[in-house]
This record gives structure tokens, sequence and C-alpha cells, in this order.
């Protein structure tokens, strides 16, 4: 593999639970000119940390780099990077799609083929909810775009290690 | 609960006596003024400066001196703004220091309040951490913290940020608490695999040379770094902040290498089968360009901070720990090879490329620095502000034991020297101080001539003075035909009589034929600071020069006959 390749990342971090730590955390991201993709802050079971699932693209130099210089901060617990390991990766979407009652029966087709959930409905409008990966999601819109898609919303990667290793 | 009740300011200031601090340099204003207060109920002393950069470089000076944490307090907004510079030169160069910084009240965060900034967001990229305190039960833990995490591992600036009301809040201190860092770890012994792997290396080299960086000195491997060389009989070079690491006038060193390092530091460099930093970071003054630096040499890194590797150039060999541990370590196992043609041939270079200067003509910068050299052999620290007599400085002050060669080498601070000077003295109240400053820095933060004059430090400032800012003057010369913008520095005072209006003696040097003379005299003069203007040369240039992201092979020794292309390394 080309050691300079771009490539899309995914990224976990535990870090501490406290204002300001995603912006340090950025920072590092910004100042080698990484672009994040999509980026998640949750809590975990321990009130103190936060999880963070980031999916960046650059090349994998600069990103090992980072990930050394993420560990650096003292309000990181750890940051990996898990590309290439087998993990489990979840996305959500929420797509809201013009549809007028004659495509419905299609669209609500389409909708069972990737086991989305209807979660609103009206007459001109249909929104539909879909997790998995992001290959699937990315089919999904795909799929969709011969509708009119009025609205779309992702929550980004979330990662989590198989079995007992940690994330 | 110690059943005492404390307000914030009073519980920062026992923080402080708990660590043992000394000296607080720093500079009142509206929102600190609780913490000012609290400090005179201390046996903590205030050093008062004229400008909070100098406070901040006073502070960075005293915690080179002696290891431990530098403390600032100043006020919030332009007071905590000043010290931005001075934290970034300590945290470029790894020094410890602790920033408390006044704050306006908390309801007033981020509403534009009189003399607010957001000094902890500002903070972020300059610092090793930085905290915003909320409520006052936390200021016993977060000062001990501060000084854990500046003065351990990789040491760096902390900046503490106390809002005026936690400042003058009350509660009751709860001695029984812990310091909660998880995410803090201090790397020691490097990985034993790694070790004898580079034993392995270091044992089958014939021409290796040591590599001696900040690292070693901040980790106190100077014995052990010197105990490897001598058993294996391998050449040291140093960077600007290795210096001291290694003696300089032992047999086996060959001084600075890099940009403006000895010509036989930089052929050993480019002649070398295995180079083995322990504690720089390659920096790009060191390696040049980059991809051919060392090419066919093994190349070993120690260092204690892992993002370094890998990270100017791809080492064969990296272990992740402390300097001294790890040399201690390698020390163990490293079986002698036969060195001796290697160091012939280091010797030849000596004699054929030394650190050289024509003593005819106007006074010479150079030979002003060696015979200050030649005077105080050693037993002396010297701080160098940033520029062409910094590295002057470097290449004819030959330092011999560490801590006692300082200056701003990562951010290249001008104005650094002269302040960094008066918290080395106060540190070290019995050593003779040398700052050794360009006419174009020192006026960037000679206002503390007042700090040095009240406090009656001994220090001795020495003017390199050409009127010029010479490294850029230099490079104007050379690589931009001479066509000088921004240089010249008319205008400057007269610094005799600008000492003397501040209580400090004032010294004059114009001629070669002068600089034994008056230098044992301002070297003799210990009832307060003094100011030695040495009116040099006006365009001469530092060599040997490497131009910057050039390769060791471009290296120049002397002024060029014709224009040199223009560098393709950055500054």
């Amino acid at each position: 593999m080309d050691e300079n390749s771009v490539d899309s990342h995914s990224i976990s971090l535990l870090v501490n639970n406290k204002p300001g730590v995603l912006i340090r955390i950025s920072l590092v991201f910004a100042r080698r000119g990484y672009n994040i993709d999509s980026l998640v802050v949750s809590p975990t079971q321990n009130e103190i940390y936060s999880r963070m699932s980031i999916t960046a693209s650059g090349d994998r130099q600069t990103l090992e780099q980072i990930i050394k210089q993420l560990n650096k901060l003292v309000d990181v617990i750890h940051a990996c990077d898990h590309t290439g390991e087998v993990v489990v990766e979840k996305e959500l979407a929420l797509i809201k799609v013009k549809c007028p009652v004659e495509c419905r029966t299609e669209v609500l087709q389409v909708s069972e083929h990737f086991k989305c959930q209807t979660v609103d409905i009206t007459e001109d409008t249909l929104m539909l909810q879909v997790t998995g990966g992001t290959d699937k999601l990315d089919a999904l819109h795909t799929m969709l775009t011969r509708y009119t898609i009025l609205e779309m919303v992702r929550t980004g990667k979330i990662i989590m290690a198989r079995g007992v290793a940690t994330t | 609960m110690s059943g005492k009740t404390r307000d914030g300011a009073q519980a920062l200031i026992d923080g402080l006596q708990q660590q043992n601090v000394e000296f607080i340099f720093g500079y009142p204003g509206g929102a600190n003024m609780p913490v000012f207060d609290a400090l005179l109920d201390s046996p903590i002393k205030l050093i008062l400066s004229r400008h909070e950069q100098g406070a901040t470089h006073m502070a960075d000076g005293y915690a080179r001196t002696t290891g431990k944490a530098g403390v600032v307090l100043v006020t919030s907004g332009p007071g905590a703004t000043n010290t931005i510079t001075g934290v970034m030169t300590a945290h470029m160069d790894s020094v410890p220091l602790v920033v408390i910084c006044g704050q306006t009240i908390t309801p007033n965060l981020g509403l534009d309040a009189f003399q607010e900034a957001d000094v902890s967001g500002i903070s972020f990229p300059v610092v090793k951490h930085s905290y915003l305190i909320k409520n006052v039960n936390d200021v016993p833990r977060i000062v001990k913290e501060a000084f854990y995490i500046a003065e351990s591992g990789r040491p760096g600036p902390v900046l503490i940020d106390l809002p005026k009301d936690i400042a003058v809040a009350q509660f009751e201190p709860d001695n029984n608490f812990d310091m909660h860092l998880p995410g803090y770890v201090i790397p020691t012994h490097g990985d034993p695999e790694r070790i004898s792997e580079a034993a392995e290396y270091l044992s089958r080299a014939t021409k290796p040379l040591l590599l001696v960086g900040h690292g070693a000195i901040i980790s106190k491997a100077e014995r052990a770094v010197r105990i490897l060389a001598e058993k294996m009989k391998i050449p040291v070079t140093s960077t600007l902040l290795g210096k001291g690491g290694f003696p300089e006038n032992h047999a086996l060193s060959v001084g600075m290498l890099g940009m403006h390092g000895t010509a036989y530091a930089n052929m050993a460099v480019m002649e070398c089968d295995l180079i083995m930093s322990i504690g720089s970071r390659w920096d790009d003054r060191i390696v040049g360009q980059a991809d051919i630096f060392c090419k066919d040499a093994v190349k070993i890194h120690i260092d204690i901070d892992e993002s370094e590797f890998n990270k100017m150039i791809c080492p064969d060999c990296c272990i992740h720990g402390d300097a001294r541990l790890v040399v201690e370590e390698l020390n163990t196992q490293v079986v002698p090879n036969d060195t001796a043609p290697w160091l012939k041939q280091i010797e030849k270079w000596k004699k054929k490329f030394p650190l050289s200067y024509k003593k005819r003509g106007g006074l010479k910068a150079q030979l002003v620095l060696d015979e200050l050299n030649n005077l105080v052999q050693g037993d002396a620290i010297i701080t160098a502000d940033v520029g062409q007599h910094q590295m002057w400085a470097a290449q004819f002050c030959r330092t011999t034991t560490p801590a006692t060669w300082l200056t701003s080498g990562g951010a290249g601070t001008m104005g650094y020297g002269f302040p960094a000077a008066i918290g080395a003295q106060l540190a070290q109240p019995d050593k003779l101080v040398i700052a050794i400053v360009g006419d174009g820095g020192f006026q960037m933060t000679l206002c503390e001539l007042s700090t040095a004059v009240i406090n009656k430090l001994p220090l001795k400032v020495v003017i390199i003075n050409n009127a010029y800012l010479g490294m850029v003057r230099q490079w104007q010369e050379l690589f931009f035909d001479v066509r000088y913008s921004g240089v010249d520095l008319e205008g400057n005072p007269d610094f005799v009589k600008l000492a003397e209006s501040y209580g400090a003696r004032g010294f004059r040097i114009r001629r070669n034929a002068d600089v034994v003379r008056i230098l044992s005299e301002a070297l003799a003069y210990n009832d307060g600071p003094c100011v030695i203007d040495a009116e040099v040369e006006k365009e001469d240039n530092v060599f040997p020069m490497v131009p910057s992201g050039h390769p060791y092979t471009d290296m120049v020794l002397e002024r060029p006959k014709q224009k040199l292309a223009k560098p393709v390394g950055s500054t």
C-alpha cells in the first residue's frame, strides 16, 4: 500500500468529558491540514469520559503523526486508528424525500430493501431512518437521488472493537 | 477538611509554596489583584517585570537553569496575551512554566467584559496543558497537576486561567485530594528489544556519531552520554539546545552541527555510518534536506516523546523512553569497536576547517565572543538572544556543563536573551551570568534593565551591536542580491548612556585591541548589572552555513564569490 495514499480512516478516542477538549483535538487535525469528514461525540458508560469517533481522510503517514500527537494531549486517554481492523462500524441517517402519492409505493419498496423505518409521512414527503455501514447508507442515497431528496442528516460513523478488545 | 477557610487566591499561593516556589515573575492588574494580595503573606518573592513577555522569559531562564517550573503571574486580557510569545518559546524548547492569569469573573466570561480574553483558548496550540478554573474547590488539585505536568516527561508550559470571583471565593481546602490525569503517562525505560538492537548497531559501527539534544540535558543524561562516548570512542555533536549535554572542551566533542554548525561536525554527519540522537528532534535546522540526511547511515532515535519518531526523518531504530535511563542501559550492552581511523579523520577536519575569523580591520564579533570564552573558561551561565550573535556565541562560547547555555532555539524569539539572564541570575546568585544579545533583540525587552537594577543582579549584557538586523541582512546579501529591506537599525540609542540612565554601568568596545581589557573590567564589576556595547563590523556573516532545506554537501565555509541560489527550506 502506498504510504502517501489518501484514504478514509476511522479513529476513535477516549477523552476527558470537559469543555475545550474538542477544540484541542480538532486543532491537531487542522494544523496538519487534515480534514475531518465526520465526528461523533458521545457519553460513555463512565460519565467522566467521552467517546469520539472521527472519520478523516488524508495520507497515512500524516495520520500516524496526528494519532501520536492526539495521544500526547493530557485530556486524551487514548486515540487509535481502526482502519483495516475488524470492528463494528455503524451510522444512522434521516432522509426526507419529496414523495407525492403516485411514487410512494416505489419509494417504500426501496426503503424496505434497505430495512429503513418510515419515521414521518405527509402528503408530499416521506422521512426514512436507516442504520448500517457507510456503504449501505451511500447506496440508499444513490437509489433515492432519482426522487428529490429534500434533506439528509447523517450521524457519522461510530466504531466499536469486536470481542474483548477495547475500542 | 482542614477546617481552615481560605479563598481561591490564598489556596493558589499555598499550592505554590507546597511546590517550593521561590520566585514569581509577574505584573499586576485588575483581575489578579486578589493573588497579588495573597502573595504579600507568603515567603515567595515577587519579581516585578516591566512587561509580561519579560516576566515569561525570566521564568523560562529560571526554569532552564534549575529544572524547576518557572512561575508567571499576570492579569487578564493584554496581560495574559503578552505572555504568549514567552509561552510559545517555552513550548518549542520543552521548558517547564506555570503561567497564572487573572480572568474576569465567571458570569462575565464570553461577554466581552473589560480586559477579557479567551486566554485558555488562545493558549491551546502553544501549551502542554491549560486550565480554566470554574470551581474554587479545584484550586489545590489544579495547582498540583499543573506543576506535575509542566515538569515531568517532556516538560512544557501549563497555563492556569483564574477568574476573579474564584480567586475571592471562600472554601475549606481538603488536603486529601488526588491528581486526576488518566491520559497522562510518562515513559521511563525504553523497550529492551529496541535497546538491544541499538546496542548491536553501535557495537558494529566504525564511523559512529552521537547527537546530543536538549532532552539529554533535561533528563540529566550527561554522565551516561560521556560514559558511552568514552567507552565506545564515539565523537559527539550537539544541537543548539544540546550544548552542555557533553563538554565542548572534550577531545571527542565536535561542537554544534547544522545550519551554522562547525564544518567538522557537519562533515562528520556527512561521513558517519551511524548517528544516534539522544533527546533531539532532528529539527529542520539540523537535517537540512530531510530525505537525504544521513541517507546511508544507521539512524537511532531516543526520545521521550513518541510523536517525534518518523516526524522529520524515519530512523532505523526508535527507543521511546527517558534519555538517561535508555543510555545507561545501552552502556551495559555496547561492545567497543575500532573507531580510531574515524577519530583520526575527524582530527584532520578539525585542523583543516577550524572556526576562524579575520582579526584585522574593525571590531569582530567573533573576537569579542572568543575572548569572552577565554576569560570565563566555561564557568558561566550564558544566555543568547536570536540572530548572528547567537550563532557566533554558539560557535565560540564553549559550554562544558548542562544548563549553562540558554537560548531560544525552536521559536527563535528575539528579546529572549536578556530577561532569561535575569531569571538565571536569580536562580544562581553566585554564578557569573552573561547575556549575549544583538542591538535588535535587546531593544525588544530592554525595559527589564529596571528589574535587573532594582534586584542588584550582577549580570553582564554584551551587545553585539552592528546597527543592523544582521541575520536577515546576511540572507539579503547572499540570496536577495544585496537588496537590503528593513534591516538598518538607524536610530539606535547610545546603549552606554541608556544603561546609565537605568542606574546600570555601561562599557563600550570599539577596537579589537581593547576587547580583553574592557571585558575584564566589566566581568570584575559586580555592584549590579552592566551593559557592554560592542560596536562590531556592520557587514559580517556567520559561516559555516548550510542554506535552509539544503543537503550538507551545499555547506558554505566563507563569503561566496558568486550569488547563491535562494534556499528551498523555510526561513
